[in-house]
């Protein structure tokens, strides 16, 4: 047991994939995920989450790169594995013509120990649905018997594609009280999400992806503590276009942003900028459409990085 | 460990045993492989229009082209008389013959004779003549305007007192083995087989690809061989069941004999079957949309439904393309089925159709298997 707690659960080192000769879809990817911990790859659709997430389940080849999982190769180890790996993938649809029940003993027949399906089902609140056909379902219920046919692998280790995308509130809550019960079982997670919330409150850490590469990685804390500020003002005046240096200039100001009108100042000291800014617009004889302030976010974190929001939606 | 915790944790009421799935279990090598044809046919069993196609629908086919080949009177040619003068004589030389059925005679006027003889409701069209004679209009054609044609005028000369000089004498045979519904009900069984292992395995794995429950799969310890196996198994299954229940109906309802054993008959359905079957992983090994696979195994159906003699003969189509249409896989499994079935071959003597079976079936899978794709 202490020698695979000191192995890493997951292990890539310049990890790229590319389709069909050119398009590049991870270029140059390094990773390394603790036995214990829920690490989230997060970034927005298209950045290559996915193809780095079934690279690391042995569903894809990379093109170059090395990948170890708990310090076993897919080349050489791949049964093994398979054995010890729960994985749900981005929208699978499972046989709908057969029942919750059904469906996860033949998921727990497929493993040389699988937990009781009966046991999971309750753990999953799936017990009711026990004899419903999986077509009958709500897309939150198919989203936990999808995370239930991992989990009555009883696996090492937890992988989840988008788990929550598509789902109401309480579903996806729901869903990360699952991982969280997983976790303190001892169990490691990789997740995707294009969430940061998701990616915040369940996370241990998070690398943030955008085409192909990780542009940051760290603790949630630690990222948002990059920014330089902690919190974030957000206002529009009128009075047209100002140059940003106007705004950068103005005291504990780390970064400015703007979009659509709206001027994103990541501060420091909320109680020295503020009055500053004021006095700035009162100057220029410019009227105040809206401030407030908040805490930075992850979302913060990747308009910093690459000047785009997480989802445009 | 900490599974044990969390077994501990379902609460157990005193005195009752525990529910069975809840006890820790091993796998032994081939639940899943079990599990995998059990699901399979619980599928099936839950889709309705599945029951219909296999089991309903060749019955349904068997029973109405078997009830239209066998009902039709066999030789009543269908004949207009043109009114006028002449047309009541010419009835009467042919009434001894309508009774006995072989000809079915109506005075109708010229106009409606020809239309209905061009449309088909006439083979034969009797104009009498001024001079007393008759003239017949045909088409040479159709093979039953040809025998109208005969018939009545044999009749019609036999009726005026012909007198023939040869003797001779006919024996009418319609023993069960020599009707269309004997020949049709192994072309069906042919064409199930063909239709199951093309659908059932080739459009069910593409559809599962779509779903993405094949990629689902492959990420399980599952044994990619024992999904195969188990969804050939659960197909054999089906297909043994169908065939069985095919030609007892062609025992029960049209008195078919089977003349070949039984045993042969399964064997090469099952060699059918597995040929079939993977002629089915072929089609389907690569195609990513369901609506390719659909196209792409239309494209596979369609020429030997049309040309391995199904509904008919092959043997009508021009001889160049007859070596062509032996080595089709249906064709040789309709030909090996029907020697078994009606003439009682032994398998030994359809060793040559066999061969063609097992090499459609083990290049197709050798084919399949190497090209396969789970994602």
């Amino acid at each position: 047991m202490s020698t695979e707690n000191r192995t890493p659960a997951i292990r890539c080192r310049n990890l790229r994939k590319t389709y069909n000769g050119n398009v590049e879809a991870v270029r140059g990817l390094d990773l390394e995920i603790r036995v214990g911990e829920c690490f989230g790859l997060l970034g927005p659709n298209g950045a290559g989450k996915t193809t780095t997430i079934e690279i690391l389940e042995g569903l894809l080849s990379p093109t170059s790169g090395e990948v170890e999982v708990l310090g076993r190769s897919w080349g050489a180890h791949s049964r093994e594995l398979r054995e010890m790996l729960g994985i749900s993938l981005q929208e699978t649809r499972l046989n709908e013509k057969l029942t919750v029940r059904e469906t996860l003993e033949l998921f727990a027949s497929f493993y040389r120990r699988p937990r009781p399906p009966l046991q999971v089902m309750e753990e999953m609140e799936l017990n009711e649905k026990s004899d419903a056909w999986v077509g009958k379902l709500s897309g939150g219920q198919k989203q936990r018997l999808a995370v239930a046919t991992a989990l009555v692998a009883d696996p090492k280790i937890l992988f989840l594609d988008e788990p929550t995308t598509g789902l109401d509130p309480q579903s996806r809550r729901q869903l990360w009280e699952i991982v969280r019960q997983f976790q303190r079982r001892g169990g490691t997670v990789l997740l995707t999400t294009h969430y940061m919330d998701e990616a915040e409150r369940l996370c241990d850490r998070i690398a943030i992806i955008d085409h192909g590469v990780m542009i940051a990685s760290g603790t949630p804390a630690e990222l948002v503590e990059g920014l330089g500020g902690h919190r974030m003002v957000e206002f529009a005046a009128t009075g047209g276009q100002v140059a940003p240096a106007v705004w950068s200039s103005l005291p504990g100001v780390e970064a400015v942003h703007q979009e659509n009108g709206t001027v994103v100042l990541s501060v420091r000291r909320v109680h020295e900028t503020v009055p500053a800014l004021l006095a700035v617009l009162e100057d220029r004889g410019s009227d105040l459409l809206h401030l407030t302030t908040r805490d930075a976010s992850l979302e913060d974190v990747f308009v910093h990085l690459t000047g785009r929001r997480l989802r445009e939606d | 460990m900490a599974n044990v915790d969390t077994e501990r944790e379902i609460a157990i009421p005193p005195g009752q045993e525990p529910p069975l799935p809840l006890a820790p279990r091993e796998n032994g090598r081939w639940a899943g492989y079990w599990h995998l044809v059990v699901a399979g046919l619980t599928v099936l069993r839950r889709e309705p229009e599945i029951i219909f196609w296999v089991f309903v629908f060749p019955i349904v086919m068997a029973a109405g082209l078997g009830m239209a080949t066998r009902n039709r009177p066999p030789d009543a040619s269908r004949v207009a008389v043109v009114s006028g003068p002449g047309a009541q004589r010419a009835l009467d030389l042919l009434k001894p013959s309508s009774q006995k059925g072989l000809v079915r005679a109506e005075m109708v006027s010229a106009q409606d004779a020809w239309n209905r003889f061009r449309l088909g409701k006439y083979d034969l069209v009797v104009t009498p003549q001024a001079n007393g004679s008759f003239e017949y209009r045909y088409d040479p054609a159709r093979s039953e305007s040809l025998l109208a044609r005969t018939t009545v005028d044999d009749v019609m000369q036999a009726a005026a007192g012909r007198k023939d000089l040869l003797s001779t004498s006919a024996h009418v045979s319609s023993e069960p083995g020599a009707r269309y519904v004997d020949f049709l009900i192994p072309g069906l069984l042919g064409m199930n087989l063909m239709a199951s292992g093309l659908w059932g395995i080739g459009f069910a794995l593409v559809e599962m690809r779509q779903r993405k429950l094949l990629k689902r799969y492959a990420a399980t310890p599952m044994r990619r061989s024992d999904f195969l196996l188990a969804l050939a198994s659960g197909r054999l299954l089906l297909t043994l069941l169908q065939l069985v229940l095919l030609l007892g109906f062609g025992v029960v309802a049209f008195h078919m004999r089977v003349i070949g054993s039984w045993t042969s008959i399964l064997f090469i359905s099952t060699i059918g079957a597995f040929s079939f079957g993977a002629l089915g992983l072929l089609t389907a090994c690569r195609a990513q949309k369901a609506e390719s696979a659909s196209g792409l195994i239309n494209v596979v159906m369609m020429p030997m439904w049309i040309l391995s003699g199904v509904f008919f003969s092959y043997e009508h189509f021009p001889a160049v393309m007859l070596p062509f249409i032996k080595v089709l896989p249906l064709t040789a499994f309709n030909d090996a089925l029907r020697a078994i079935v009606l003439e009682g071959a032994s398998l030994a003597a359809q060793q040559a159709r066999l061969l063609i079976l097992c090499l459609w079936g083990g290049v197709s899978f050798l084919l399949a298997v190497r090209w396969f794709r789970w994602t």
